[in-house]
C-alpha cells in the first residue's frame, strides 16, 4: 500500500518532468526565437571565422581598385581607398558583436546589484537608489552618453564606462519591481521564519527568480549599445576609422553616397540584421516567459 | 489628494533631479585632467584670462563654494564664453535650439500621422496581411539607425527624386520647413514602432474589456463601440509614450542633425564636444537635461487629467 503510493508519487512527479521539459521545448520552439537565433549564430560564426572568410585584408589601402562597384571580385564593392566592403563588413562584426556583448556586461552588475538592494531592504535604500534613478533618467541618454564620452576621451573603453553610468537604472528598475513582488510570496516568509539570513533568502530564494527578467532585457540591451557604439563612431566618437566598425564605415562612405552607395549601405545593412536578430530573439524569449507565468 | 496638490508635489519631486542633474555635471567637469580654468578656456588663454577665471569659479575656495558658483552661473544663464566661437555662449545656443526644437515638433506631426492610423489599423485587423505587414516593416524600421535611415532616405527623397534639399536649414521659414521633412521623418519612423504597438496592443485590451462587451451588448453601433469606449481608453497610454517619446528625441536629434547637416543644438554638443568646447558642452547638457525633465512634468500632469486615477492614489 505505501509502496503503490509511492509509486504513485514518483510517477506523478516524472510525469510532471516530462511534461515540463515537453513545455520547454515547445516554448523554445518559439519561432521568433528560432529565425532570431539563427540570424545571430551565423553572425556569430562570421565574427569568429572572419580572417578565414575573405583573401582580402580590411585596413591595406589598394588605390588603383579604388570604388568598384559590387562585382565578382568584390561582392559588396571597394570603398575609396579601395579596401573590399565585404571583408570590412565581416571584419566589423568582430568589433561591433564584441562592444556590444562587453557593453551589457556593468550596467548588468551595476543595476541589478543596485536593484537587488533597494527592492530587497526598501526605505531609506530604496529613496537613494530611486532619486538616483530619476536623475540618471532627466539625461536623453545619448546626451549623457556624449558628455560622458567627451570628458573621459572618445574610445571604445571610455563609452563602456559611459554607458555603464547611465544604462544601469534600467536593471535596477526592473529586478527591484520583481523583487518587491518576490520578498511577500509565501517562500521568502516560510524562510524568514525558519530564520534565514537575508543574503541567505537573496541569493537562495529570492534573487534566482528576480534576475531572469534582467537577463532577457539584457539580450535585447546588446541590440541597444550595438547602435549606440555604432552611433558614437558614426559621430566620430566612438572606434575611429580605419578601424572597420559598421557605423564608422557608415560615415566614411556619406560622401560617397551618390556615386558609390554600397559603401555606406552595406555596413548600414549589417547593423540592421544584427538588430532584427536580436529584437526578434528579445521577442521570443519575452513570449516564453510569458508563458512560462501561466 | 486634489490635482493641484499632485502638481506641487510632481515639481517638489523635480527639486532633488535638478540638484542632482548640476552635481553630475560639475563633477564630470571637475574630473577632467587639468585645471577647470585651463580647461574652461582652451589653450589659447592668456594668463589675465586665467587668472580671472580662477576666481569666477572660486578655484581658490573650498568645493561646495565653488559648486554654489557654478549652479549660480547656470540659473542665471550666465553660461560663459565659447571657446569655439569666441562668444558668450547664451548668443549661440538659443538660435541652435530653436532648429532643433522645430524638428522635433515636425517629428511629433508626422508621428501622429503614422501612428494612429497603422495602430487602429493593425489592431482592427488582427493577424491579416495589413498586421503582418505593418509589424513586419515596423521591426524593420525600429532597428535601423538614424544615420541609416537618414542616408537611405537623402538618397532616395532628395538625390533620386529630386523632391527635398540634401542637407543644410535654408534661409527663409519655408525653405527651414522643407528641410527638416526628412530630419523629422528619419526619427519618427525610429520611434513610430514602439507607438504604434502600444497603440495597438491596447485597442486589443480595450476590445476584449468587460465595458466593450457591455456597449455591444445593448446594441451600440461597431463604429460608436470603437470611437466611444475603445479609442478613448486605448490612447491613454500611447499619449504618455508620445510624450516620454518626445522628450528622447531632445537627445535623439544629435545624430539625425549630423547626417543632414543641420545647425541644431545637438550638432552644436557634439562640435563643441570635438573642439573641447567645455563651457558650450555644459550648457547644452544642462539644457538638453531640463528640457527632458520639463517634458516629463507635463506628459505627468496631461496624463493625471486623462486617468484622474493617478492623481488619488
Amino acid at each position: 500500500m505505501a509502496a503503490d503510493v509511492a509509486d504513485a508519487g514518483a510517477l506523478a512527479s516524472t510525469a510532471v518532468v516530462r511534461t515540463r521539459r515537453n513545455q520547454l521545448l515547445k516554448q523554445l520552439a518559439n519561432k521568433n526565437l528560432i529565425i532570431g537565433g539563427t540570424i545571430l549564430l551565423i553572425l556569430i560564426l562570421i565574427a569568429l571565422l572572419a580572417p578565414w572568410l575573405t583573401p582580402y585584408d580590411p585596413l591595406e589601402v589598394d588605390p588603383q581598385s579604388a570604388l568598384q562597384s559590387p562585382g565578382l571580385d568584390h561582392p559588396f564593392g571597394t570603398d575609396n581607398f579601395g579596401r573590399d566592403v565585404l571583408t570590412r563588413v565581416i571584419h566589423g562584426a568582430r568589433i561591433d558583436l564584441r562592444a556590444g556583448l562587453i557593453a551589457v556586461i556593468s550596467p548588468f552588475i551595476i543595476g541589478v546589484l543596485i536593484g537587488t538592494i533597494a527592492g530587497f531592504y526598501g526605505g531609506w535604500a530604496d529613496t537613494i537608489a530611486m532619486r538616483a534613478v530619476d536623475i540618471v533618467q532627466a539625461f536623453p541618454g545619448l546626451v549623457l552618453l556624449i558628455f560622458l564620452v567627451s570628458v573621459l576621451g572618445p574610445g571604445l573603453n571610455n563609452m563602456y564606462i559611459a554607458v555603464a553610468m547611465f544604462a544601469w537604472i534600467v536593471y535596477a528598475r526592473l529586478i527591484r519591481s520583481t523583487i518587491f513582488v518576490e520578498k511577500n510570496k509565501e517562500y521568502v516568509t516560510a524562510a524568514k521564519s525558519i530564520g534565514g539570513s537575508d543574503w541567505r533568502i537573496i541569493g537562495k530564494h529570492v534573487f534566482p527568480n528576480a534576475v531572469i527578467p534582467c537577463l532577457v532585457f539584457a539580450a535585447t540591451d546588446v541590440a541597444l549599445y550595438i547602435g549606440l557604439l555604432a552611433g558614437l563612431s558614426y559621430l566620430g566618437l566612438g572606434e575611429r576609422p580605419p578601424a572597420p566598425e559598421w557605423g564608422a564605415m557608415v560615415a566614411a562612405g556619406q560622401p560617397f553616397m551618390v556615386t558609390a552607395w554600397w559603401i555606406s549601405a552595406l555596413p548600414g545593412a549589417a547593423i540592421v540584421v544584427t538588430g532584427i536578430a536580436l529584437s526578434l530573439i528579445g521577442d521570443g524569449l519575452g513570449d516564453v516567459l510569458r508563458m512560462d507565468d501561466r | 489628494m486634489t490635482r493641484s496638490r499632485y502638481i506641487i508635489r510632481r515639481l517638489i519631486q523635480m527639486i532633488p533631479v535638478v540638484i542632482g542633474i548640476t552635481v553630475i555635471i560639475f563633477v564630470m567637469l571637475r574630473a577632467i585632467p587639468g585645471d577647470p580654468a585651463d580647461s574652461m578656456l582652451g589653450e589659447k588663454s592668456t594668463n589675465e584670462q586665467r587668472a580671472l577665471m580662477r576666481k569666477k569659479l572660486g578655484l581658490d575656495e573650498p568645493i561646495y563654494v565653488q559648486y554654489s558658483y557654478f549652479v549660480r552661473d547656470l540659473f542665471t544663464f550666465d553660461l560663459g564664453d565659447s571657446l569655439k566661437y569666441r562668444q558668450p555662449v547664451n548668443d549661440i545656443i538659443w538660435d541652435r535650439l530653436k532648429v532643433s526644437l522645430t524638428v522635433v515638433g515636425v517629428t511629433a506631426f508626422f508621428l501622429i500621422v503614422i501612428t494612429v492610423p497603422l495602430g487602429i489599423l493593425a489592431a482592427l485587423k488582427k493577424n491579416s496581411i495589413i498586421d503582418n505587414a505593418v509589424r513586419a516593416v515596423l521591426t524593420v524600421t525600429m532597428v535601423m539607425p538614424t544615420f541609416y535611415s537618414g542616408i537611405l532616405l537623402i538618397i532616395i527623397f532628395s538625390i533620386k527624386l529630386d523632391l527635398l534639399p540634401v542637407s543644410g536649414y535654408g534661409d527663409s521659414p519655408l525653405d527651414h520647413l522643407k528641410h527638416v521633412i526628412l530630419p523629422s521623418l528619419t526619427l519618427a519612423l525610429v520611434t513610430a514602432p514602439y507607438l504604434i504597438r502600444i497603440l495597438r496592443a491596447s485597442i486589443l485590451d480595450a476590445l476584449n474589456s468587460d465595458y466593450v462587451t457591455t456597449a455591444r451588448s445593448k446594441g451600440l453601433e461597431e463604429r460608436r463601440v470603437i470611437s466611444l469606449h475603445v479609442l478613448r481608453n486605448a490612447l491613454i497610454p500611447t499619449v504618455t509614450l508620445f510624450g516620454i517619446t518626445i522628450g528622447g528625441l531632445m537627445g535623439g536629434t544629435v545624430i539625425t542633425e549630423k547626417v543632414f547637416a543641420l545647425p541644431g543644438a545637438g550638432a552644436l554638443l557634439i562640435e563643441s564636444v570635438q573642439f573641447r568646447d567645455y563651457p558650450t558642452v555644459q550648457a547644452a547638457t544642462f539644457i538638453f537635461a531640463i528640457m527632458v525633465i520639463t517634458i516629463n512634468l507635463i506628459v505627468d500632469i496631461v496624463y493625471s487629467f486623462l486617468d484622474p486615477r493617478v492623481v488619488l492614489s
